[in-house]
Formats: C-alpha cells, sequence, structure tokens
C-alpha cells in the first residue's frame, strides 16, 4: 500500500489547474478512481512546462474591468445563444474581480510546492472501512526531508488538519479552506461496496476535492509554514484524528457561522473611518448568496443534461427500430446510421454533464464554502475589536474605580488599584495591537483570496470552455461522417 | 398572469418546408398562408391563392379560415366515395398553445423570486417559443393545403374551391356537414381499421406486403415520435438553464453590456421530431386507405356470398349480379388508385426523409462550427489576460 515511486505523467494537471512557474518540471496525473486512464476531461490538456507557463504571467495584471471595445466585439456574436450568454458574463464575473492592487510581497508566485492526492483505495469490508488517499508531495523547500515522497491518508485525516489549522490560525484572522464536507449516505454506500456509478462518482468527488482542499492550504504562505501541514505531507503514520467523529469540517464551519449569526444580530458595527471592512463585508455576503443561487441551477443544469442523456438513448433505439422496419435499403441504413450518431450524442451527453458538475458546480460549491470562512476572518477581527473596546471600558471602570478610592483614602487597596489600572493598560494596548495586527491580516488574506478566486474561476472557466470546444468537435465529426450515408438515400 | 399579446408576424421562410417536397410547384394554382393572427385561443390564417385556372372566379384572391374551416375539408373529403382510393392528407391538427402558456402562468407566478432580468429574459424566451409554435401550426396548415392543391385529383374537388375562395364565413356550411355525415362514422373507421385491415385475406402481393408495412411501420413511427418530443423536452430545459445562469451571472458582475437575443434551442432536433410526427399522420391516412379498400374487398365477398345464394334461390338474380359487379368495380378502382397512391406516397416519404436528415445534419455541423468559433474566443480572451 505505502509506495515512495511516484509515476510522473508530464502531460496531465489536475482539474484545479495552479498557475505554474518555471520552477515546477513536472506534475501529476490524477487517477481516476478506478485507476483507468483519465476521462478526456482531464487528459487532453496542453502538456509542458513550456506550454504552461508561456499562459500566465508570472505576477497578476490588475487588468481592470473589460473595455467597453472587447464587450462589442463579443455582444453580438456571442448573444445568439444563452449558452454562450451565460459565459461572457462569467467571463465579466471573473474580471471584475481583478480590480485589485498588487503588493509587492505577493509578487513571488513561487509555489515550490505541489501536492496531489490520487489512488483512493478502500481499505477494510463493511461499516468499518475507509478510502484512503494517496498524498504525493514534489517540493524544492528545504524544510522537507526528500524531494518528493507521497504518504497514505483518510478523510478524517483531512479533517484533522482544518482543526488543527483553525484553532491555530483563525484567531489571527486567516482565512483557512474549509475541508469538504461529510457525507453519511455516500460514505456508506462505499462501504457497503455498492460498484456503481454513483459511487464511483462519490469516490471522485471527494478525491478532487480533498486535491483542491490541500492545494489551497499548501498555497497560503503562513499555513504552510505551520508543521502541522508538514506532518500532514511527509508522516509515515498519522494519529487517528478522534475529535473528528463528533465535528466534522462542515460541523467547525457551522459553528463558526452560527457564532457570526449572532454577532451580527448584536449589530456590532465598528467606529472607523476606513470603510474597506465594512464594504468588503457586505461585498462578501452578497456574492455567497448569488453564489449559492447559480449553484443550484447549475445542479438542476446537470440533472437536466442527464435526463437528455437518457432521452437520447432511449430515441437512439427507437430511431433504431424504425431502420429495421423502413423498407427502402438506403434510408434502413441512413436511419440505423442516425441511431448509432444520437448514441454518440449520449456519450457527449454524459461527459458534458461531468463538466458540468465536476468542473462548474464543484467551484461553485467551492466558493461558498470558502465565502464562509472569508466571513468567518471578519468576525474574528469584529471579536478583535470587542475585546479592545471592552479592555478599555474595563480600564476605565479601574480608573474610576481608583479615583473613588484616592478620595476615600484607602491605601492598601489603592495598591491593588493601581497594580489592577497598570495590568489593565497592558492588556488595551496588547489587544489594540491585536486589532491592527488582525485587520492587516484579514485585509492581506482578502486581497489575497480575490486573486486566487479570480484566477481559479478563470481557470476553471477555461477548462469548462475547453471540454465544451471538445465535444463540438467531435459532434461535428459524427455528423460529417453521417452526412453522406443521408445523401445517398434515394 | 401576463398574457401573451396578440402576435402579427410575417411567415415567409419557405426554407421551413421540409417534411414534404415537389409542393407548389404548379403555377396553374399557388397557394399559400401569408399571414396569421393569433388572438388568445382562435388563429386566423389568412389563405391565399394565386390562379389560372378558369374554374375561379379570380386570378388572386385571400380569404381568412379558422383551424375548423380545415378539419371542415378534411373530414369532407374522407368522406367523398370518389376518393375512397386515394390517400387523403391528414389534417394539420389543432394549434396548440398550451405549454407556453402553462409556463408564461408559471412565469408570471414566479415573478417576484427572480430578478429583473432573469424574468424578462425567461419572458423573451418564452415569447420565442410561443412564436415557434405559432410558425409550426401556420406551416402544417399551409402544408396540408399545398398537398390538396398539387394532387391531380383532389385539387378539383369542389369543396376544396369554396374553402379557397368562398369569401363569407363558413361556419355555416360546417355546421351543416355534421349534420350530414355524422362523427360516428368516423369513430367507427377509427377503431375498426386495425382489425380489419389484418383479418382480410389478401389476394395482391403489392397489398399484402404494403399492409405488413405498414402496420409496422406506423407503431414504429409513433413511438420514435413520442421519443424525438421527450429529447426534444430535455434539451429545452436545459437551455433554460443557462438562462437562468446568465441571469445570476448578471447580478454578480460588475459591468453588463451583452444584449440577449432571441435563443434557438437545438431546432435540429425540432425538425426531425417535426418530420417523424408528420409522417406519422401521414402513415394513418395510408393505412385509412388500406382500411377502406378492405372494406370494399368485404362488400365484394359479401356481394359473392349474396349471389351464391341468389342462384340457389333462383330470386333476385339480375339484382345480386349488379350489385356483385359494383362492388368488383369498386374494389378494382380502389386496388389500382391505391397502388398508384400507395407508391408515390414511398417515394415522397423517402425523399422528404432524404431532404430533412440532410439538413438535419448540415445544421448540426454549421451550429457547432459556430460555437466552435465563439468558445475559441471566449477562450483566447480568457487567457490572454
Amino acid at each position: 500500500m505505502l509506495n515512495s515511486s511516484l509515476t510522473y505523467n508530464v502531460s496531465v494537471s489536475g482539474v484545479f489547474q495552479r498557475n505554474p512557474v518555471a520552477a515546477r518540471t513536472e506534475s501529476f496525473q490524477p487517477n481516476t478512481a478506478n485507476g483507468e486512464e483519465p476521462a478526456d476531461l482531464f487528459s487532453e490538456e496542453d502538456s509542458g512546462p513550456a506550454a504552461r507557463s508561456s499562459n500566465s504571467p508570472p505576477g497578476y495584471k490588475s487588468s481592470g474591468v473589460h473595455s467597453d471595445d472587447d464587450s462589442d466585439l463579443f455582444a453580438g456574436v456571442l448573444s445568439r445563444n444563452g449558452f454562450y450568454c451565460s459565459f461572457w458574463k462569467l467571463l465579466l464575473f471573473t474580471h471584475s474581480f481583478s480590480l485589485i492592487q498588487l503588493e509587492e510581497d505577493e509578487v513571488k508566485d513561487n509555489f515550490e510546492l505541489d501536492v496531489a492526492v490520487t489512488n483512493p483505495e478502500k481499505i477494510g469490508d463493511g461499516m468499518n472501512a475507509y478510502m484512503a488517499y494517496k498524498v504525493s508531495t514534489v517540493t524544492t523547500l528545504p524544510m522537507f526531508r526528500n524531494r518528493t515522497f507521497s504518504v497514505w491518508r483518510r478523510f478524517s485525516d483531512f479533517l484533522g488538519l482544518y482543526e488543527k489549522l483553525s484553532l491555530k490560525h483563525s484567531l489571527n484572522g486567516c482565512i483557512i479552506p474549509p475541508p469538504p464536507e461529510k457525507s453519511v449516505v455516500g460514505m456508506t454506500k462505499v462501504k457497503v461496496g455498492k460498484e456503481d456509478s454513483s459511487s464511483a462518482d462519490f469516490v471522485e468527488r471527494r478525491r478532487a476535492a480533498l486535491e483542491r482542499y490541500l492545494q489551497r492550504v499548501v498555497s497560503h504562505p503562513s499555513l504552510l509554514q505551520d508543521p502541522d501541514v508538514r506532518e500532514f505531507l511527509e508522516r509515515d503514520e498519522l494519529p487517528r484524528a478522534v475529535s473528528t467523529q463528533a465535528l466534522s469540517g462542515a460541523g467547525f464551519l457551522k459553528m463558526i457561522n452560527k457564532a457570526s449569526d449572532a454577532v451580527n444580530k448584536m449589530t456590532i458595527k465598528i467606529n472607523e473611518s476606513d470603510t474597506w471592512f465594512d464594504d468588503k463585508l457586505q461585498e462578501v455576503e452578497s456574492e455567497e448568496l448569488q453564489l449559492r443561487k447559480l449553484h443550484t441551477v447549475v445542479e438542476s443544469l446537470v440533472n437536466h443534461r442527464k435526463e437528455l442523456c437518457g432521452n437520447t438513448a432511449v430515441f437512439a433505439k427507437s430511431i433504431a427500430m424504425l431502420g429495421t422496419s423502413e423498407d427502402n435499403t438506403a434510408l434502413s441504413r441512413a436511419l440505423s446510421q442516425l441511431a448509432e450518431v444520437e448514441d454518440k450524442m449520449e456519450a457527449l451527453h454524459q461527459a458534458q454533464a461531468a463538466s458540468d458538475f465536476f468542473i462548474f458546480a464543484e467551484l461553485l460549491a467551492d466558493y461558498i464554502r470558502l465565502l464562509g470562512a472569508v466571513r468567518g476572518c471578519f468576525e474574528q477581527r469584529m471579536k478583535a475589536w470587542q475585546r479592545w473596546q471592552e479592555s478599555q471600558s474595563t480600564l476605565q471602570k479601574k480608573r474610576e474605580a481608583e479615583a473613588k478610592l484616592l478620595w476615600a483614602n484607602k491605601p492598601d487597596k489603592l495598591q491593588q488599584a493601581k497594580e489592577e489600572i497598570t495590568e489593565w493598560e497592558g492588556k488595551v494596548t496588547q489587544y489594540e495591537r491585536d486589532f491592527d495586527r488582525i485587520s492587516v491580516t484579514v485585509r492581506k488574506e482578502v486581497l489575497r483570496f480575490e486573486k486566487e478566486k479570480s484566477k481559479d474561476f478563470k481557470s476553471q472557466l477555461v477548462k469548462y470552455l475547453e471540454s465544451f470546444l471538445q465535444s463540438q468537435q467531435r459532434l461535428i465529426k459524427f455528423w460529417e461522417a453521417f452526412l453522406p450515408e443521408a445523401k445517398a438515400i434515394a | 398572469p401576463s398574457s401573451v399579446p396578440p402576435v402579427h408576424p410575417c411567415l415567409r421562410d419557405s426554407g421551413a418546408r421540409s417534411v414534404s417536397v415537389d409542393l407548389n410547384n404548379d403555377a396553374s394554382l399557388l397557394i399559400d398562408i401569408p399571414d396569421a393572427l393569433c388572438e388568445r385561443d382562435k388563429v386566423k390564417f389568412t389563405v391565399h391563392t394565386k390562379t389560372t385556372l378558369s374554374c375561379f372566379q379570380k386570378l388572386d384572391f385571400s380569404v381568412p379560415r379558422q383551424h375548423e374551416d380545415f378539419i371542415w375539408l378534411h373530414d369532407t373529403l374522407v368522406e367523398t366515395e370518389d376518393y375512397a382510393g386515394l390517400i387523403i392528407p391528414p389534417a394539420p391538427p389543432k394549434p396548440d398553445f398550451e405549454s407556453p402558456r402553462e409556463k408564461m402562468h408559471k412565469l408570471g407566478e414566479g415573478e417576484a423570486t427572480m430578478t429583473k432580468e432573469e424574468y424578462s429574459k425567461m419572458k423573451q424566451e418564452l415569447e420565442a417559443e410561443y412564436l415557434a409554435v405559432f410558425k409550426k401550426t401556420v406551416q402544417v396548415h399551409e402544408v396540408f393545403l399545398q398537398r390538396l392543391s398539387s394532387h391531380p385529383i383532389l385539387s378539383k374537388d369542389r369543396n376544396f374551391q369554396i374553402f379557397l375562395e368562398y369569401d363569407q364565413d363558413l361556419s355555416v356550411r360546417r355546421k351543416n356537414a355534421k349534420e350530414t355525415f355524422g362523427s360516428f362514422f368516423k369513430n367507427m373507421v377509427k377503431s375498426a381499421d386495425e382489425v380489419i385491415i389484418s383479418g382480410i385475406k389478401e389476394v395482391d402481393d403489392f397489398f399484402e406486403q404494403e399492409k405488413t408495412f405498414l402496420l409496422d411501420y406506423s407503431s414504429k413511427i409513433k413511438d420514435s415520435t413520442a421519443k424525438a418530443e421527450k429529447m426534444t423536452r430535455s434539451h429545452k430545459n436545459v437551455a433554460d438553464d443557462y438562462i437562468h445562469i446568465s441571469a445570476t451571472l448578471s447580478s454578480l458582475s460588475v459591468d453588463d453590456n451583452t444584449k440577449v437575443e432571441g435563443r434557438v434551442a437545438s431546432d435540429e432536433e425540432l425538425k426531425l421530431t417535426e418530420l417523424l410526427r408528420y409522417y406519422m399522420r401521414d402513415i394513418q391516412a395510408a393505412k385509412d386507405l388500406l382500411y377502406r379498400r378492405a372494406r370494399a374487398l368485404a362488400d365484394y365477398e359479401n356481394s359473392n356470398k349474396a349471389l351464391d345464394k341468389a342462384r340457389l334461390k333462383s330470386k333476385d338474380m339480375a339484382q345480386a349480379e349488379e350489385h356483385q359487379q359494383q362492388c368488383l368495380q369498386k374494389f378494382d378502382k380502389l386496388s389500382e388508385s391505391g397502388k398508384r397512391e400507395l407508391t408515390s406516397f414511398k417515394g415522397r416519404r423517402v425523399v422528404a426523409f432524404r431532404k430533412n436528415l440532410i439538413e438535419m445534419a448540415e445544421l448540426e455541423i454549421k451550429h457547432a462550427k459556430n460555437n466552435m468559433a465563439l468558445l475559441q474566443g471566449c477562450i483566447e480572451l480568457l487567457k490572454s489576460n
């Protein structure tokens, strides 16, 4: 089960494609759940470091919102089909977030570590069974023992990592990437050994989500330095994360969300002249709402497309039957050819539904969770402010108490009061510094997050469109092959 | 709930007619439906005739007609004895706006939950669907008339001429017709034909083959039509989802320059569905011909038996002989004309399928090539930034 050799396949990159850098020389091939060749969905992207590094600039250019010229170029052409209208919108959407000022220390987009999650394997049987995933790392960072290594982890390990990181870093205002959610139904099917496409889908969905989760963790400069992360990637045997049985990543998030709801209800408004935080939080909240709405529609799209698959297959069979009953030979042959084309269309629709889901829907689901985490760090900042304000009012009370004592002339109590005042003065200073620090962190984190989000959406969108492009190419081939058959009817 | 405004579109879309070919080529009698008006449930078609034939009073004239008038015309043709040996073109189906109307109703109810833009997009979409249904019904009514005008015998029918020319309301005539013929006859035809056709002992190879073929083909094409309709509906659902996605994305993006034009949802598939639906009805018309011939054969056989009886009893022999001769003549005439009709029907069907399948394939390719160009453009744009 454990093995330290990795197979490198330069031609394939993961679903979540990160910006390549000159330092990277290899990439991973995420195998599908069966270890078979990955679907076309993944395998026909551009390959090689040379090709990839030319696609993206080393830093991120703030290109601003699309200029009017460009949009006119596309408005008439694109809008004929609502499908393309929606992608035009998605384009604008990703660009709307490119209004980001680049900070100097963000230029180092050098990710000297790559991680992949592959080879899901079922360990054990029955209700105690679980899925183990291979976590493989390639790195040039000196803090690791080797350059390439892999370990086996199970789902609860990932949740355990999240909890450790949350406990340590969320108080600083860090945006901790949330892990995928627990799913009792999904896992039960796998445990029971149901070998159908829905459990294969579930495993693949989880594997891809875990991979994206880890990739987000390691691309966060502070989190990467955390020893727990290092241990997760490197250590052969990880102590079983027991607490996650009670509290999944989602449960933890729910806690945070509940807390943040409570805070909102208290209508704490930080009195500050800089409206950046307030504005940003409102932006985040409204965006989360929209993404939820969008996600619902995309889920509907996936279902409708699956329905279309089924109906196309049924239609193909019916046309084939009609063909056998047709007494004109050439027409009969053409009809059976048509049935074959429709069968191929069904496969196309199937692949497209997978693309809709694995690329588009999952992207949205990830960001709904991430936006929740972003809200969480705003709440942390608010708590820090509260703490500071409360300490100030406590200090004030202590000072008033001291004044009273001075007047009442009780020297022994006075000493204590003075000590308390000193203590609270220290706390006020401390909390103010904490608040300033968390404000700086939150600001930096949010900007970084927006940058990542823009990149992410863009690269996923490109993937999505490329899969469509491919399906259209295939479609053309099918119908071009059919055309002579239709013309041969006499 | 919002109602669909009365539509008054111009329908000069001759390319759409691919369910039947070789129609409206004879300059001596040209028919088309250039215009139609839709008010609530009623569609008023403007039937325009251009002719060089002397039997008409004018050379170029138009009359307004309703769907019920077409049905009247069809039914009188079906019930005309002389046409028993012909395939009467299937009656055009009643204009059915149920689907877009229901959707419009649902849209109205859900208006509060959508953004303004989403609502207007959906509304546009539904209006396009409504228009498509409208165009389709006009086309189907037009094809019916053109099939009649291009038929050597049916084009001379007196009622057909009345239909084209009579500038008063036909509803009076329609009422009379119902009383004369009665609807029970029609029902009898519909329910009995399968049994009678399959039960008859066939003497002619041609008709034996035709019978087998038509019965089998009929059930298969019914099935294919239903499955095609289901597939087309699914495709529409997918397309509708994209509208919702587009609308939601609008509220997410900062800038909104794009205009949304009417969308064409897989009209390639719609074409095929239309073809199948049309021939499903046409096959039924061919089966009706077989039925009438089978009835005639049954009548002939009965008349033979009656003649034998008469000979035995030596009573009413002349009468029986004459009756038998009539039945034989009728049967022969039907068989001769039927053979002709069925052969040309076959040819017509093959040609129509060919045309439709070619058009469908070409459209799919064209559409996909357009899509590819757009996609490539999008991808370039995204990658370049």
